[in-house]
């Protein structure tokens, strides 16, 4: 299988970068190093704190319409100086306010969380550590990426405090509800917003893809090809083209709305009477723009996914310390599910009139999705496999997250079958499979990323016995609120409704939902856990070793905290895969990507032995070793 | 007194939090960096989750089993039994597998924690596990496939002319239901001539619209092939009759349609259930507004005969508003208020007294 091609680059960038290496420390302000930093570093910082803010907030919303499912009889009046008029005089969560939680809680979690926070954390993060450059393609750019994001943010914030609301009508916004105010009060000033400021995220992401997908490409250092990559860059860089491709499409969506709801068109709207009028729009189809939303709309839980599934396989390699197993399936899988990820949306339609036989041909797409999937949970579990495994708070948030993955990732077989999914869509069913698969999944790629790059952005290292504890309340937390959720679902329990007692048929199930919403409440509550523990060791936690996992990657070879350009002095090359933990004869566990075959003879296979003979023309240029080494 | 209580519980949680986290920074510090990286509490956790394995599996199990009659709902139609029967295969195939690798992955998980004195094996790869574990998870999605395409095609494919069709309407927040009465053909309707009584938008120049009769409640009868027809005047809504395993969206400007046969009267499912309040509902499954959560319509099967005696006791929807007289065409104004049962049909009559 050994088919080795080699490149030897005269190259031009390489030399350009290696060579300005001292001019690139600079001493700024305050405000150029913190605030309108051009830093990857800082800016992935940034993300991250935004990211934190967000998650709170998309958490405690979420508990509050947990207080209204599993308490119904609850009188929330102790709630009245937080929300004001949205508690009813009876003491009870306004109906039309509960839709604004539902909404704004997944819109917070989807866009803001778990692309911005997630991939904008590590993607900036890692991407230059790990790929061995000074900084991203554009640094400007990069902050642009930030300051759209923040902007969209507080519009976003804003929309919160209106008097008729934040918008209303569902994370997915589907007119004719999202483009009628007379229909919801949040789509009025809540869904112009919202429309708003979900453009500007898109400028954000997109600013923030090109310059991933642009970092990686050209400013690899010497002999970090593309097959010595880590997994967490292979991630960002599919998530990061997943992105590109998709968001322009929300956008056209978006913008087509905008027309609808501001002036006149038709685009989503036809034979609407509401309110006592027929409205003039005509011709237009709400199926339209569910085709364009699901579009971006499945291709974004990738994009939340792909940088969780990176993160965490890195973190599961380093912590079994093991080479993750079959690294180039892993590579494939993920390619393969980035392509499928585009043609797969109408799943999302099956009973939405769309046309049956476009039903049966998404249906086939999608269930084929299962595969490159289960390949990767397969190969994560082998990796664990004899392996010698360490159980940081980065490694067991990892496990959780594969778990999640497993568990949520199985019910995909069932939602993604349209005979079946006519009684389980819109269902708690569907809740708790995409909640598991993609939001906890991903929830936890994320926090597993702080826990084990912690003492790289920092310097300082996180309390382990915190994290370990914030883990399993966590962990348990999340499988109570979830996993019962499958019964309700069965049960046929529709989503976002405020209450059930209206109908015999849903009758049931107090006590799970009860059970539910009490475990929403302890696993918000153990986040407080990682609150204290993230900032307190941000300043007083124990000072980190350089490299305090033994990991092979290029960010464990640079100071305690990088300065701006990252290395002092020559950014080391790159000999070697990243995942040569653990090989027969080595002295230690681990030898890290700059390490050559050179100078480990005894942990050599036999065709890298043969690579020594390159690794000698070191000065002339780099070389690229292209092809598989095991 | 309660809240008395939840501060103290707080607090308590708080304290011991505290206290780990000091102890644990004063071990840390105690220790130094002698023992790397690895934290001498590390085997708890391979421990810790076999311990959640077993105990999330048995309750997962027990439950089901146990709960098995709360949380499924009876079958009531004809194509349930079949989509039933996927959804129960595909539970007994994932079920399976998801309780294979969890075992494996926990397993291995508490096996290979970490000992230094072992070393982990170098193991980056193997062209045949990889090879099995893709054309496995193939083959048996390719079977779950096929088999759900059958019935989907089944579900989908279009009604036999003589199915009973009704008319389905939606709004915020209700629903209304409209019968073809005797001549079976749905008159047309138009949303702009719908007003406060012509909910319908009833385009009272076709003829097919004067007995079209309209009810609050949803009647069909059993063992016949039913065909809604479904629209919707404000914004999405969907139609969902949990027992009967129908789902479809009402789209504002795209009449939809689900057509199904039910194989149970109301009657019989209050014998089946054992519950003799036991009525059918229906649902509505997609967001549409404030009173979302409240769009209920009470349904009710029942054989043919009471179903066609229901019928026949209903009013046309003409009958019930002789204002919108005016707006039918004078040529048929007579025939209106013939089918609409405004007057007695004048040939009937005739034909009465001759015999």
């Amino acid at each position: 299988m050994a088919t080795t091609d080699i490149h030897i680059h005269q190259d031009v960038h390489h030399h350009d970068d290696h060579g300005h290496e001292h001019d690139e420390h600079h001493e700024g302000n305050f405000w150029t190093t913190y605030i309108f930093s051009l830093d990857h570093k800082i800016i992935a910082k940034q993300f991250l704190i935004t990211g934190i803010f967000w998650a709170l907030l998309g958490g405690t919303l979420s508990v509050i319409f947990r207080l209204q499912l599993g308490f119904p009889d609850m009188n929330l009046d102790w709630l009245k100086p937080v929300l004001g008029e949205w508690i009813t005089p009876e003491g009870k969560l306004d109906p039309e306010f509960y839709l604004a939680l539902v909404t704004m809680h997944g819109t917070i979690m989807v866009f803001f969380v778990l692309t911005a926070g997630l991939s904008g954390t590590f993607s900036n993060f890692l991407i230059p550590l790990q790929i061995g450059a000074r900084d991203m393609a554009s640094g400007f750019m990069n902050m642009l990426s930030y300051w759209f994001f923040f902007l969209s943010s507080v519009v976003m914030f804003v929309s919160l405090f209106l008097e008729t609301g934040p918008a209303g009508g569902g994370w997915t916004i589907y007119p004719p509800l999202s483009a009628l105010p007379q229909a919801i009060k949040g789509s009025g000033m809540g869904m112009t917003l919202w429309l708003v400021a979900m453009a500007l995220f898109i400028v954000s992401s997109l600013l923030g893809s090109i310059n991933y997908i642009t970092t990686v490409i050209n400013m690899r250092t010497r002999g970090m090809s593309f097959t010595r990559m880590p997994l967490t860059i292979w991630a960002f860089f599919f998530t990061a083209i997943i992105g590109i491709l998709s968001f322009p499409v929300l956008f056209a969506a978006a913008l087509l709305l905008i027309f609808d709801r501001s002036f006149g068109t038709s685009f989503y709207l036809s034979d609407i009477y509401i309110g006592g009028e027929a409205l003039a729009h005509d011709g237009g189809s709400p199926i339209l723009f569910q085709h364009l939303f699901w579009f971006l709309g499945h291709p974004e839980v990738y994009i939340v996914l792909l940088p969780a599934l990176g993160l965490s396989s890195e973190i599961i390699a380093t912590n079994s310390r093991k080479p993750i197993f079959g690294y180039k399936a892993m590579i494939g899988s993920m390619l393969f599910i980035a392509i499928l990820s585009f043609i797969v949306w109408a799943h999302h339609m099956f009973v939405t009139g769309m046309n049956p036989f476009l039903g049966s041909i998404f249906m086939l797409l999608t269930l084929i999705i299962a595969v490159p999937s289960a390949v990767k949970i397969f190969n994560y579990v082998t990796t664990l496999w004899k392996g010698n495994i360490v159980f940081t708070p980065a490694m067991l948030f990892s496990i959780g997250l594969v778990s999640f993955f497993l568990t949520g990732g199985i019910t995909g077989i069932f939602l993604g079958n349209s005979a079946i999914d006519i009684q389980l869509h819109d269902t708690y069913f569907v809740v708790a499979h995409f909640h598991l698969v993609m939001g906890s999944a991903s929830f936890f790629g994320m926090l597993a990323g702080i826990y084990h790059w912690f003492p790289k952005m920092f310097g300082r290292m996180m309390n382990e016995t915190l994290g370990q504890v914030h883990f399993w309340i966590t962990f348990v937390g999340v499988y109570l609120v979830f996993f019962p959720m499958h019964y309700i679902g069965i049960a046929g329990f529709p989503r976002r409704y405020y209450s059930w007692t209206n109908f015999e048929t849903f009758s049931g199930f107090a006590d799970l939902n009860m059970l539910v919403s009490v475990a929403a409440i302890l696993t918000l509550a153990a986040q407080f856990i990682f609150l204290f523990n993230f900032f307190y060791s941000i300043w007083r936690g124990r000072l980190a070793p350089l490299n305090p996992w033994n990991s092979n990657t290029l960010e464990w070879t640079t100071p305690r905290k990088p300065g701006h350009g990252n290395w002092v002095g020559e950014i080391p090359s790159v000999y070697r895969w990243p995942y040569d933990y653990s090989k027969p004869g080595a002295k230690e566990d681990f030898i890290p990507q700059h390490i050559p075959f050179s100078e480990t003879p005894e942990s050599n296979l036999p065709h890298e032995n043969e690579l020594i003979k390159l690794e000698t023309s070191n000065g002339e240029g780099a070389i690229i070793i292209e092809g598989n080494k095991h | 007194m309660m809240s008395l209580i939840i501060f103290l519980g707080v607090a308590l949680v708080l304290a011991i939090l505290f206290m780990i986290f000091r102890i644990s920074t004063l071990v840390g510090i105690a220790k130094g960096k002698k023992e790397g990286y690895v934290g001498a509490n590390n085997g708890v956790h391979g421990t810790l989750f076999i311990i959640f394995m077993v105990v999330g599996l048995v309750a997962f199990f027990w439950y089901s089993y146990a709960h098995f009659d709360e949380y499924t709902l009876p079958i009531a139609s004809e194509h349930g039994k079949e989509t039933d029967k996927l959804f129960w295969i595909t539970m007994a195939v994932t079920v399976i597998a998801f309780a294979i690798i969890s075992i494996v992955m926990f397993v291995f998980i508490y096996q290979y924690r970490y000992n230094p004195a072992r070393k982990a094996k170098f193991f980056p790869d193997n062209h045949i596990l990889e090879l099995t574990w893709t054309i496995i998870p193939a083959i048996v999605l390719a079977v779950l496939i096929f088999t759900g395409l059958r019935t989907w095609n089944e579900i989908t494919a279009p009604a036999s002319k003589d199915a009973e069709v009704i008319e389905i309407i939606a709004q915020q927040f209700a629903w209304t239901a409209r019968y073809p009465s005797k001549d079976k053909e749905l008159g047309k309707v138009n949303y702009k001539l719908i007003d406060a009584v012509n909910e319908f938008g009833l385009d009272l120049s076709d003829k097919n619209s004067y007995d079209d009769f309209k009810s609050l409640e949803l009647h069909f009868p059993v063992d016949e092939e039913i065909l809604l027809k479904i629209r919707a005047k404000d914004v999405l809504h969907s139609v969902f009759l949990p027992h009967f395993r129908v789902k479809m969206d009402a789209v504002p400007g795209m009449p939809t349609q689900f057509k199904f046969k039910a194989t149970k009267t109301t009657e019989e499912m209050r014998i089946e259930t054992g519950n003799p309040n036991f009525n059918y509902e229906l649902a509505c499954t997609e967001i549409c507004g404030k009173g979302h959560f409240s769009m209920r319509m009470p349904v009710i099967v029942e054989d043919r005969e009471s179903y066609d005696r229901w019928k026949a006791s209903q009013e046309a929807w003409l009958k019930q508003n002789p204002d919108y007289l005016k707006n039918v065409p004078a040529q048929l104004k007579e025939a209106a208020m013939i089918k609409a049962g405004l007057q007695k049909d004048p040939g009937a009559g005739v034909a009465a007294v001759t015999e």
